[in-house]
């Protein structure tokens, strides 16, 4: 697997009629097939941090460097996963799982048998020929894993990837994503808005400042991945120090999963001022 | 999936309906130019092989030789102006100061420069469709939601690609509904480029026998080409059902 070294990295987009500052020299180091889960308020930048680790947008400072060498687009064993899945509705589900393999100009043979692979593994080896509308928001998102899986990913950047799906689905998910890690050991960065999600699925969780985006801290998460992990105590602690450290960040109002143990707190810091 | 049963079905139904108020119509109004359907569908019947069949080549050929070519250069050129803003700064402009010029305006001068007969009709029509396709098919690339393209893009697909794999096939239901709409304005036009330019065709063929007052005849090539119109419009249904059929699923 790979490591990532992010370096001082700064993103501006020309928007339609003003220039906005997204990433303002962000450092980050993963180590080889290491997950890390980013978290931080709405608009911070924490898309823009993926889409310039997947070599889609460009640094105006800083550097990004993916396995040894520096990102400048979109890698071979890079794998980005989005809130909306980025299925596309007018291919099946395994010419879906396949495009990446397609697009990089795999034989026929050779990817339907990787994709049908990487499909069994994620429970829809059964519905090669459907269609994406036709299946439930969890098995889209089964179908977004399977098209990492099948190119063989060996950096997953995921942004958001649940949020769209109800709480059980969202677990039964999130379990699964770990499952793999537990496989494959992949490196990860995964972008959430739960901070139960964020230590679950995070060896170090980031959190980041509101834009431009930059590291505000990074939370050690030692005991991501035992077995039980989300029913322990040691859980629920973590949970309760990040809701604190994001509170600080003044991101809550954006966060979900939000408990009103964190309200509370700034609600009675205000009173005794 | 509404089978082919049911669909024959619907035309007969309809058929009935239309074939009653046509008689209806032409009890009340008891004019000579509206004969009811009796005479006209007994000439229609007693003249399709000899008369009627070789007129509707003409036209079936030219109508559909037309919509090809008006749609085979519309779809790329307006997918490729609503991608990319550099192409439609330069074009964009010169579509929108043309597209609603009446395009029937130029039959004379396509006469002048092509000559009376087929390719003057088949540039018209052509022209016509190619227009209401291209202005549908550039909005329709517009609107693709961005996900879909960065999703592809992340995988490493080039310009081309991306086109082959979202451009192309996300737009196809929206040109599908344009070329629906254009075969209907098609077939005008056809009739009326035909009845003015030309020796041949169904057009021709109406206003032949309307100048001879032959008005049972008028209505078997009124008939004939209502029916081909019926099977343009069926030729793109199946296509469509072929092309999109993603956007059966999950209904
Ligand atoms: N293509 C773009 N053009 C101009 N500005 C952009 C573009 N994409 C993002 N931005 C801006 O950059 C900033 C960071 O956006 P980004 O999508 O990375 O935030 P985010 O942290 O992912 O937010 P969210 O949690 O809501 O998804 C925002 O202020 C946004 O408005
Ligand atoms: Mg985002």
């Amino acid at each position: 697997m790979v490591h990532v070294h992010i370096t001082d990295a700064s993103v501006t987009y020309q928007g339609v009629d003003r220039r906005v500052h997204a990433l303002d020299g962000v450092t980050l180091d993963l180590a080889e097939g290491e997950p890390v889960s980013v978290i931080g308020p709405s608009g911070c930048g924490k898309s823009t941090l993926l889409f310039a680790l997947a070599g889609l947008v460009p640094l105006d400072g800083g550097s990004m460097d993916v396995g040894g060498e520096q990102v400048a687009g979109p890698r071979l064993r890079t794998s980005l996963i989005l809130q909306d899945f980025g299925l596309l509705p007018w291919k099946t589900v395994l010419a879906n799982a396949a495009l990446g393999l397609q697009v990089r100009r795999h034989p026929r043979a050779e990817r339907e048998r990787d994709a049908i692979a990487a499909l069994e593994r994620v429970g829809l080896g059964d519905f090669l020929h459907t269609y994406p509308s036709e299946l439930s928001g969890g098995m889209r998102q089964r179908l977004a894993l399977a098209r990492a899986l099948a190119l063989d990913a060996d950096l997953l950047l995921m942004d958001e990837p649940l949020s769209a799906l109800d709480a059980l689905t969202r677990e039964d998910l999130q379990g699964l994503l770990l499952e793999l890690w537990h496989q494959r050991k992949h490196t990860a960065v995964l972008v959430t808005h739960s901070i139960e999600e964020a230590v679950f699925l995070g060896r170090r969780i980031v959190v980041m400042t509101p834009r431009p985006g930059r590291v505000a801290s990074i939370v050690d998460n030692p005991d991501f991945g035992t077995a039980g992990y989300r029913d322990t105590e040691a859980f629920y602690e973590r949970c309760a120090a990040l809701r604190r450290l994001l509170a600080d960040e003044g991101a809550l109002h954006v966060a979900d999963g939000l408990t009103g143990e964190a309200e509370t707190d700034v609600a009675s810091e205000a009173v005794r001022r | 999936m509404i089978s082919t049963g049911r669909k024959i079905l619907g035309y007969v139904a309809a058929s009935a309906v239309l074939l009653v108020g046509w008689q209806l119509l032409a009890m009340l109004i008891a004019s000579p130019a509206l004969p009811g359907p009796a005479p006209a569908l007994t000439d229609f019947v007693r003249l399709f092989v000899p008369a009627l069949l070789p007129q509707l080549g003409y036209s079936a050929w030219r109508v559909l030789a037309s919509v090809a070519i008006g749609t085979l250069l519309a779809v790329p050129l307006g997918l490729v102006l609503g991608r990319s803003p550099r192409a439609d700064a330069v074009f964009a402009p010169l579509v929108f100061l043309s597209y609603p010029v009446p395009k029937a305006v130029f039959l004379p001068v396509l006469l002048v420069l092509l000559g009376i007969g087929n390719t003057s009709i088949i540039a018209l029509i052509a022209l016509i469709v190619f227009f209401q396709i291209l202005v549908t098919a550039r909005d329709a690339a517009r609107q693709i939601p961005s996900g879909s393209v960065t999703s592809v893009r992340s995988l490493g697909a080039d310009r081309w690609q991306v086109f082959r794999h979202v451009v192309l096939p996300a737009s196809m239901p929206d040109v599908f509904t344009a070329l629906r709409i254009s075969s209907g304005t098609a077939i005008a036009v056809l009739f009326f480029s035909e009845s003015t330019a030309g020796q041949t065709g169904l057009g021709w063929y109406i206003y032949d026998a309307w100048g001879r007052i032959a008005y049972s005849e008028m209505f078997a090539g009124i008939v004939a080409m209502a029916l081909l119109g019926v099977v343009l419009y069926e030729l793109i249904e199946s296509a469509e059902r072929r092309v999109c059929r993603w956007t059966r699923a999950g209904r």
